[in-house]
């Protein structure tokens, strides 16, 4: 019945993003189109005490400047869908660097952008706020970026690492990183008849236009939110950000339509990115390697105004069976734009801490960090003790590590001339999100099958998986099924992201699919047919019985069993996995290079393993990235980023990762992930590979490296060679 | 150069007051560049397109984005430093962000659009591309589609290693490096046994 | 950008006399145009040069060594046989420079001027920076400066110069022949760039108002030549540290040295006294070449967060001394 699931289907979308014919955001004209350019401040702190438009205005081709006085009152909407409390361009008070006070609009680009470098704007300026780890705070409950517990302990830590025959505590840090999506965000706003209608980038159609009919005072109705492809998002487009309340506005000021593109620059300051993550993690072991204890600490930093955290210890509350629990989570206030959910957060960050300690412990074992996991694997959650939904960590470890050669593995690192090879683990776990989703299918007489979803492309395979779900659920040709997305005039669906898309939107198109086949049989029921006669194809009934096509709707709601987060309910839900690298450093010229990585998943089931394989060999380039360069560094005179670019930020390129990436998932169909059995794959790839890295380090040179990323100016000189 | 170094010293600084004493590399008098006899023009993808009048700041990117309609190139930073708006320049791959569109007269531009026949057949590199399903959102995906087939053009195909290094002026941070590079050699044998 | 004219020369004398007259020749355009966007530069008139005739020459010269025409693009220079064959040092730093579309469209001239990648005079707002406002202080000095100068540098400017081929041209002792109102006269390489003042230098080379490099004349063939660069990145970034070098051998005995650090300083370091102390040497008396080195990184004034550069250029000098031992690229 379901033999669309599991099949390595090529992506439909495949011709037209080779050609070019692919439109995003961006790529959208309308006549009579204005170019927006921004002005931004050029301080971390303070006020905005003059503005003059008139140079500005004077640059030829340039028709409007707008500033917080021709802007209306935007009303208060929560965090999410708006990405932060504090909306653009509604007072002279300056919260962080690259914060919008002005909007160029002209007729070309080359006009807005000019008369963008000519507006006057004078600053008083305060002294910034810098990350500190002492001032951190438990964040509000009332945002609802903090869906966890800032708190949580089970057991009797400080008797556990008393009783421990081992006991390992560390510090971990990671500088702030930005998502660097290519497409940089953008917005094409056009109003009609009191309608508005954006084509924008975005991870969450529904969400931009809940975000901007609230702060617009407008029916949700009355807003069209298009976003046929977006370019990546990683977290940077999952809410709604400036350029699209701004864009918004100036096509409503102008009466014309405006799109407003960010350079890249203005992506660092008005997108979000990783926090800056201070970590303390304290294991306690028993001779055997028996966890007694775990403690792990967190602080990120947020901004002025919203309290986004990081909870870098959701990974530690699900990892390893332990008697006692104490995990925390603080921020602390900077005066940085708010820091934003990227692939993968919380687990992500937090899992380089408890990854690398455990791998200290090993060490400090002398055991294998293999050996030291399958000792500790947790058979229900390790925080309260509710039985897994499904889990096959065991197999991936042992199915990955067959894989990479772990056990015959050289105990001492090789040599391959001036390179040392090491070898290094981690474990993966990743919370899952769900999501409500509704999605239509219509089977027309002729026999084609449109299927439509709100939802949008970021690039995770869904144009394609969707399809394949209702293909083969109704039993058809995929290419008798059409996909209209990206739309909210189409069935909700919640955001492309928190590795909810496929279990949740595909559940929504698999519901839909069979109460078509339910109608379909149910017309049949009432139809004469002749016995022994070869099944009836379903448009040929359809015509039969005189219809031109016959439609229905299919949900999913979540809370059965699972809430938002994934983990209320009768059962946990996790995935896991196991990535294995082989790292090669050069200690005299402070080099390190990726040789090869084995990942290994148990995340329930697979839709289609070829686009699958390639989310996650995606995510562990992205850990190659955490480890190796990212780092989005803050000047601390003045309080900003320093380098808001491409050619002064470093992610990695193809130089960088070697052919050699083998992906495998375990065998498994999670029953209580929904009707799928499939949980979520977007994220967990990027996790526990800065760890992996760290300890193949460690491997290869004996020096372990704690704050990321791992460069020259660290390795220089490392290992006895 | 530093003091101790004897091989410079062999050359006087020249202080000549005609071009004319200069290395023999160089032009001995002014030749005047051939003058346009027309108003400018740039061909793309085969059509000839009027260049008169335009914005000398229009770079050849915005220039085919906004002006052409041709949106296959991408604008991902504006400086050079990501590839998304690879376009072939008289046959060679260029940053479409780093060139003034005014300065082109008389030259021919090819971007992803123009890489398919005229009916439909897609170009082996674009057919390997979705073989070895090389992309994820698409956003950087011409500018790799390009620079792959000036990639084994020029020659800089002949093994994984070089492959990697020379299609490294185009970012993907979706991350499909491992399958562009299979999908750049898959299409590299493809075109060396002719099926381009 | 803010707008300007553009100007197409149609010889070099018209180019010069532009470019006296305040236009900034446009060639490859990979630097300039961002400089424009950037508010590095906001000239009134471009001179287009980049399709004037014969500049893009390679063609060798009388006693023995290669004439590089200024406009020729950094790929078509790599690729020439000459250069392959008798300069591999410059080959591979060109090829270990920028991305194969830049070094399509950027010119052999055009790169030695590029201007410094601190990330403070880079940004898209003018930051204290003498050198891009004079007289606004160094952020770098007291700033994030693990990127950044370990030798010549002063209080008022702590950058570095990034090329790439302009290391391995000061190895090669190359030679900038430039043409300008006055009439022409060439530069030792080593002579171009300039090191920051007391006020910080806002000119980063010795050419004078008008003036256009037309051409970069090598001296004889150094076929045992090679380049390294360290970067985190392996491909597409500029150095941390980089290192050029060039032997003369007798059999494994070193006769003559060249070594050129990029990155460490705003021009091109060339090291005179290791280079005399190397000459006598074997290849395979690692301690004593190492000993050798050793006293030109005793000069080095590391920043507050440079200190590993040290390290690491010595490193990288005795490395590419290996590297060409061992006769192959890195």
């Amino acid at each position: 019945m379901n033999e669309g699931l599991g099949s390595p289907m090529p992506r439909r979308d495949g011709r037209i993003k080779v050609t070019g014919a692919a439109r995003f955001a961006a790529d959208v004209k309308l006549p009579g189109l204005l170019h927006a350019a921004l002005v931004t401040a050029p301080i971390a702190r303070g006020r905005l005490v003059a503005l003059d438009p008139a140079p500005a205005l004077a640059v030829p081709g340039v028709a409007r400047v707008l500033t917080a006085a021709d802007m209306p009152r935007f009303a208060a909407v929560t965090t999410p869908p708006m990405a932060t409390a504090v909306q653009p361009m509604q007072d002279d008070v300056i919260r962080f660097e690259g914060q919008p006070v002005a909007i160029v609009l002209a007729a070309t680009p080359e006009a807005a952008e000019a008369g963008a470098a000519r507006v006057a704007a004078r600053y008083a300026a305060d002294a910034p706020l810098l990350f500190s780890g002492e001032r951190a705070e438990v964040p509000s409950r009332e945002s609802f970026y903090v869906f966890e517990e800032p708190d949580l302990a089970r057991g009797d830590v400080p008797a556990g690492l008393a009783a421990a025959a081992h006991r390992v505590a560390a510090r971990y840090h990671q500088p702030p990183r930005h998502h660097n999506p290519m497409e940089n965000s953008a917005t094409l706003a056009v109003w009609e008849d009191g309608r508005l209608t954006l084509h924008t980038a975005a991870q969450w159609t529904y969400g931009v236009r809940y975000g901007l009919a609230g702060a617009l005072g407008l029916a949700p109705e009355r807003i069209r939110v298009l976003a046929a492809h977006t370019g990546g998002g990683f977290g940077a487009k999952g809410y709604t950000w400036p350029h699209q309340l701004l864009a918004a506005v100036a096509a409503q000021v102008t009466g014309r339509p405006v799109r407003l593109a960010y350079t890249r620059a203005q992506m660092y300051t008005m997108t979000g990115y990783q926090p800056e993550v201070a970590q303390e993690v304290t294991l306690g072991a028993d001779a055997a390697g028996r966890l007694t204890a775990v403690r792990h600490a967190s602080v990120s930093n947020t901004s002025l105004t919203d309290d986004y955290i990081e909870f870098a210890h959701a990974g530690s509350a699900g990892m390893y069976a332990t008697p006692a629990l104490q995990l925390s989570a603080r921020m602390a206030r900077t005066s940085l734009n708010i820091p934003m959910a990227m692939r993968a957060p919380h687990e992500g960050p937090g899992m380089f801490a408890l990854e690398s300690a455990m791998d200290e412990m090993a060490h400090a074992l002398g055991m294998d960090p293999l050996d030291l996991r399958l000792a500790n694997h947790a058979d229900a959650d390790p925080s309260d003790g509710r039985p897994w939904s499904s889990k096959k960590l065991r197999e991936a470890y042992g199915e990955g590590a067959a894989l990479f050669g772990w056990r015959e593995r050289p105990r001492q690192a090789a040599r391959d001339g001036h390179w040392i090879l090491g070898t290094g683990m981690a474990s993966c776990i990743m919370t899952v999100f769900r999501f409500p989703a509704s999605a239509r299918i219509t089977l027309r007489a002729d026999g084609q099958v449109v299927l439509e979803a709100g939802t949008q492309d970021i690039g995770t395979g869904t144009l394609t998986i969707f399809p394949q779900i209702a293909a083969g659920e109704l039993g058809i040709p995929i290419e008798r099924v059409t996909l209209r997305h990206g739309d909210t005039d189409l069935p909700e669906t919640g955001g492309t992201f928190g590795s909810s898309s496929t279990a949740c939107v595909g559940a929504a198109v698999q519901d839909a699919a069979r109460k078509l086949r339910a109608r379909l049989d149910g017309i049949a029921a009432l139809q004469p047919a002749s016995l022994g006669a070869p099944a009836e194809a379903p448009e040929a009934l359809l015509r039969r019985a005189g219809l031109a096509d016959l439609s229905a709707e299919g949900r999913y709601e979540f809370g059965r069993p699972f809430d938002a987060a994934g983990h209320a309910g009768s059962h946990a839900m996790r995935t896991f996995g196991a990535v294995f690298v082989e790292v090669a450093v050069d200690p005299e010229l402070g080099l390190m290079r990726l040789r090869r990585a084995v990942g290994s998943y148990s995340v329930g089931r697979i839709v289609n393993p070829r686009t699958a394989r390639s989310q996650m060999i995606g995510g562990i380039t992205w850990g190659w990235g955490m480890a190796a360069m990212e780092a989005s560094v803050v000047d601390p005179a003045l309080g900003r980023f320093l380098s808001k670019n491409l050619s002064g930020v470093a992610i990695p390129v193809n130089a960088d990762i070697p052919a050699d990436i083998r992906i495998h998932f375990v065998d498994e169909v999670d029953p209580h992930a929904g009707p799928l059995g499939a949980k979520g794959i977007g994220e967990i790839g990027a996790v526990g590979v800065a760890a992996a890295v760290a300890n193949a380090v460690f491997h290869a040179t004996g020096r372990r490296i704690r704050d990321l990323p791992i460069l020259p100016e660290g390795l220089l000189g490392a290992g006895a060679g | 150069m530093t003091p101790m170094d004897p091989a410079p010293l062999r050359r006087d600084l020249v202080r000549a007051a005609s071009l004319a004493a200069l290395a023999p590399a160089l032009p001995v008098a002014a030749q005047p560049a051939a003058a346009p006899a027309a108003a400018p023009t740039l061909r793309v993808n085969g059509a000839v397109h009027d260049l008169a009048g335009l914005d000398p700041r229009t770079t050849l990117l915005d220039w085919l984005r906004e002006r052409l309609d041709l949106t296959g190139a991408k604008k991902g930073c504006n400086e050079g430093a990501c590839g998304a708006c690879t376009v072939l320049l008289d046959g060679r791959r260029v940053n479409a962000c780093l060139v003034l569109a005014a300065t082109l007269d008389g030259r021919s531009v090819t971007t992803v659009e123009g890489l398919a026949r005229a009916d439909g057949t897609l170009h082996p590199v674009q057919q390997a591309f979705i073989d070895h399903d090389a992309f994820q959102c698409g956003y950087c995906t011409p500018g790799q589609v390009v620079s792959a087939v000036a990639c084994i053009t020029e020659g800089h195909a002949g093994s994984e290693a070089e492959i990697r290094e020379w299609m490294s002026g185009n970012l993907c941070r979706c991350a499909a490096y491992p399958q562009i590079t299979a999908a750049v050699q898959d299409a590299a044998a493809r075109m060396a046994r002719g099926e381009a | 950008m803010q707008p300007f004219t553009l100007a197409r020369p149609a010889s070099l004398e018209e180019a010069t006399r532009l470019a006296a007259a305040g236009a900034m020749p446009l060639a490859g355009g990979t630097e300039l145009l961002n400089w424009m966007r950037l508010g590095i530069a906001a000239p009134a008139r471009l001179a287009d040069i980049s399709r004037l005739p014969g500049l893009d020459a390679i063609a060798p010269l009388p006693d023995g060594g290669l004439s590089l025409g200024a406009l020729a693009r950094l790929n078509d220079v790599a690729a020439h046989p000459a250069v392959r064959a008798g300069y591999p040092v410059l080959r591979q730093a060109i090829h270990k420079a920028a991305s194969a579309q830049l070094r399509n469209l950027a010119t052999i001239g055009g790169n030695l001027l590029q201007k410094t990648r601190c990330a403070y005079f880079r940004a898209e707002e003018s930051l204290p920076c003498n050198r891009r406002a004079p007289g606004s202080g160094c952020a770098a000095l007291h700033g994030l400066n693990e990127r950044h100068a370990i030798f010549g540098w002063t209080e008022a400017c702590v950058a570095t110069q990034p090329s790439d081929p302009a290391v391995a041209l000061a190895a090669l002792d190359a030679v900038v022949v430039v043409a300008g109102p006055a009439g022409a006269r060439r530069i030792p390489l080593g002579d171009l760039h300039l090191l920051p003042d007391a006020a910080g230098a806002a000119a980063d080379t010795a050419l004078r108002a008008g003036e256009i490099i037309v051409a970069i004349e090598l001296p004889g063939p150094a076929p045992r030549s090679a380049y390294l660069k360290i970067r985190e990145r392996e491909s597409y970034e500029y150095a941390l540290v980089s290192a050029a070098g060039a032997l003369v051998l007798d059999g494994r005995t070193i006769r003559r040295a060249r070594l050129a650090l990029g990155s460490v300083a705003m021009k091109p370091w060339r090291l005179p006294a290791a280079e005399a102390a190397l000459a006598g040497l074997s290849l395979d008396d690692t301690a004593a070449l190492r000993a050798a080195l050793e006293p030109a990184f005793a000069e080095a004034r590391p920043l507050s967060h440079n200190g590993y550069k040290v390290p690491l250029a010595r490193n990288a000098a005795l490395r590419v001394i290996g590297m060409i031992a061992e006769g192959h690229a890195p």
